[in-house]
């Protein structure tokens, strides 16, 4: 049987009249990767604070290893990490001065040097906070979110900042927090990234849950789509197929039949003697499926 | 690790980042030195009429008393709104610090700065300007100012969670301290032609009553003859330790973590500069 790491259920939240987050449910299992996705807005981070303990809800029930953030106090924050979507670290600090700094009140430490290893600091061990560029700075708040050994991480958009290889290496990190059992709720804006790291991930809009699911399978009636693409420099409207234009002649064709579009496709294009080039069919990613999920949102919601 | 250690390690930290920052070192630490340079300059190192004590015997612990409350009173109202704004504080409460090991961390080292630039102060006035000190009312005056600036820091954090962010912290304690303390025998010696009720209104407030008995122990028509007892001013250590109590429950009602709205980290500010 899997425990419940987080319970949320009916979870809201206002400010004022902005409605942020409007009836949340969710729950994440015990050493389990949870990735919040959805638009800038979307009530990402207001949830993840709620959960972290840093902002009171206006309703709904929330656990979180058996505590309610607000009351859970130190015994609470000693088994949570976190990493905020700002990086905020005193800047006259030096690296390592600022991984003991906040690595101090924790009952369990991870060693300071190991730390700085494993984010990629190692030569900026002695340098001030305030000397380090953004992505490395993005770092440090990933160490400080991992100092306590904690056995539950909230990751507020981790890698945002990242150059790619700092992001592989962050996925390691990440992926070794997930071989040792700890449990991660992430948010991303990188569907590569919750694809590659998550076990199950959610799509938020408006502050309302509209799909959940692994990353293989959310928006299941949405993957039996075929997505055939190709350039085009002529009026869409000649083709055999429906397709949608893109800019420069990119031509998409979603369709649940591939070998019928395909056919009719390339049947014209030998008659009528046109290259398609750049021909490709692909399955949907999961950037696909989200693209979708929220641009529907976004046009059929009357809220 | 023990509390205990913790609290030691934070005052630790605090003193780092303080002493990187050479503006906000600047302003608690040479500011008031500067004070006492001008004064002596302006008025010459003499007797001043009616007081019994000379420029520099007046200014040195009056001006010494200013440089504390600047270290602690100012420095923590601004540095705390600062660190808030940035969401300093929003990180520490993300970590399981008891909040009040933070706060204590961040008055220690303020107690700390205060002792040390109160301590230039008095040095170079004995060094340099013939100031005298007196055994009999050492005891005295070191009890007086641990309690001044303990009360000082209190307020100061107050003032923090009242200041909506960290821009309007410097106006709100440089509109709170400067004229107070023109009025507290602290930049200007007491005087005959100043009317009664100026000194009544200031007695309300604990700067006169910290400058006046923590100068009284560097007069020396004060200390000739007295005893040890008589340099513990109950009446100003009581209104002192009365703003401390009320200051405490009021900062602890207004002090808040996260940073407020419409308030803008101050990500490329280098030095806590003040209007
Ligand atoms: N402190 C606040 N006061 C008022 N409104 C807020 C506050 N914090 C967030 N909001 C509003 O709540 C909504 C959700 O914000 P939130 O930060 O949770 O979004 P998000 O999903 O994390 O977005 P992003 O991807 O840009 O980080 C937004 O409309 C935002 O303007
Ligand atoms: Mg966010």
């Amino acid at each position: 049987m899997t425990v419940a790491a987080i319970t949320v259920e009916n979870l809201t939240k206002s400010y004022g009249d902005v409605h942020a987050v409007r009836g949340v449910d969710f729950h994440v299992e015990e050493g389990e990767v949870f990735a919040l996705l959805g638009p800038n807005g979307a009530g990402k981070s207001t949830s993840v604070e709620i959960l972290e303990g840093h902002r009171k809800r206006s309703g709904g029930a929330v656990d979180v290893l058996g505590f309610d953030p607000e009351t859970g106090g130190r015994e609470f924050r000693d088994r949570i990490g976190v990493v905020l979507q700002e990086t905020v670290v005193e800047k006259e600090l030096t690296v390592l001065e600022a991984i003991q700094f906040h690595g101090d009140p924790y009952s369990k430490r991870r060693d300071a040097e190991e730390l700085i290893e494993i984010v990629g600091l190692e030569e900026k061990t002695t340098a001030r906070v305030k000397t380090l560029s953004g992505g490395q700075q993005r770092r440090l708040e990933l160490a400080l979110g991992l100092v306590g050994d904690p056995e539950l991480i909230f990751l507020d958009e981790p890698t945002t900042g990242f150059d790619p290889s700092a992001r592989r290496q962050a996925w390691t990190v990440i992926d070794n927090l997930r071989a040792l059992g700890k449990t991660i709720l992430l948010t991303t804006h990188y569907m590569d990234e919750a694809q590659n790291l998550a076990d199950r991930v959610a799509v938020i809009a408006r502050g309302e849950i509209i799909a959940e699911g692994t990353p293989d399978t959310i928006g299941a009636d949405r993957r039996d789509v075929s997505i055939v693409r190709f350039v085009f420099n002529g009026d869409a409207s000649v083709l055999p197929v429906d397709a949608v234009a893109g800019s420069n002649g990119a031509m998409e064709v979603k369709t649940r039949e591939p070998v019928e579009t395909l056919y009719a496709l390339t049947s014209w294009a030998k008659q009528s003697g046109v290259a398609l080039d750049g021909l490709t069919v692909a399955r949907p990613t999961l950037e696909d499926i989200y693209l979708e999920l929220v641009g529907e949102e976004e046009n059929g919601g009357d809220a | 690790m023990s509390t205990f250690t913790l609290v030691r390690r934070q005052i630790k930290y605090q003193n780092l980042v303080f002493w990187r920052n050479p503006a906000a070192a600047f302003f608690t630490v040479v500011f008031p030195l500067m004070f006492f340079f001008v004064f002596t300059l302006i008025f010459g190192n003499e007797e001043i009429p009616g007081s019994g004590v000379t420029t520099a015997q007046f200014y040195g612990p009056t001006l010494a008393v200013f440089a504390a409350v600047s270290a602690t009173y100012t420095n923590l109202a601004i540095g705390t709104a600062i660190a808030r704004d940035d969401g300093l504080l929003k990180r520490v409460r993300s970590t399981p610090m008891p909040p009040w090991v933070y706060l204590a961390g961040r008055i220690g080292s303020a107690i700390e700065i205060a002792f040390i630039s109160a301590g230039i102060m008095l040095g170079v006035g004995v060094l340099f300007y013939g100031v005298n000190i007196y055994a009999v009312s050492l005891l005295g005056a070191l009890i007086t100012f641990v309690i001044g600036i303990a009360v000082f820091a209190v307020l100061g954090l107050l003032l923090a969670g009242l200041s909506p962010n960290g821009n309007t912290a410097p106006a709100l304690t440089n509109a709170t301290l400067l004229p107070l303390a023109f009025i507290s025998d602290v930049f200007i010696p007491p005087s005959a032609n100043a009317p009664a009720w100026l000194s009544t209104v200031a007695d309300l407030f604990p700067l006169r009553h910290f400058a006046v008995s923590f100068g009284k122990a560097f007069n020396p028509l004060e200390t000739t003859g007295a005893s040890v007892g008589d340099f513990f001013d109950l009446k100003s250590l009581g209104v002192m330790l009365l703003w401390g109590v009320v200051g405490a429950i009021l900062a602890l009602r207004f002090f808040k973590w996260n940073p407020q709205a419409g308030s803008k980290p101050s990500k490329r500010r280098r030095g806590r500069t003040r209007t």
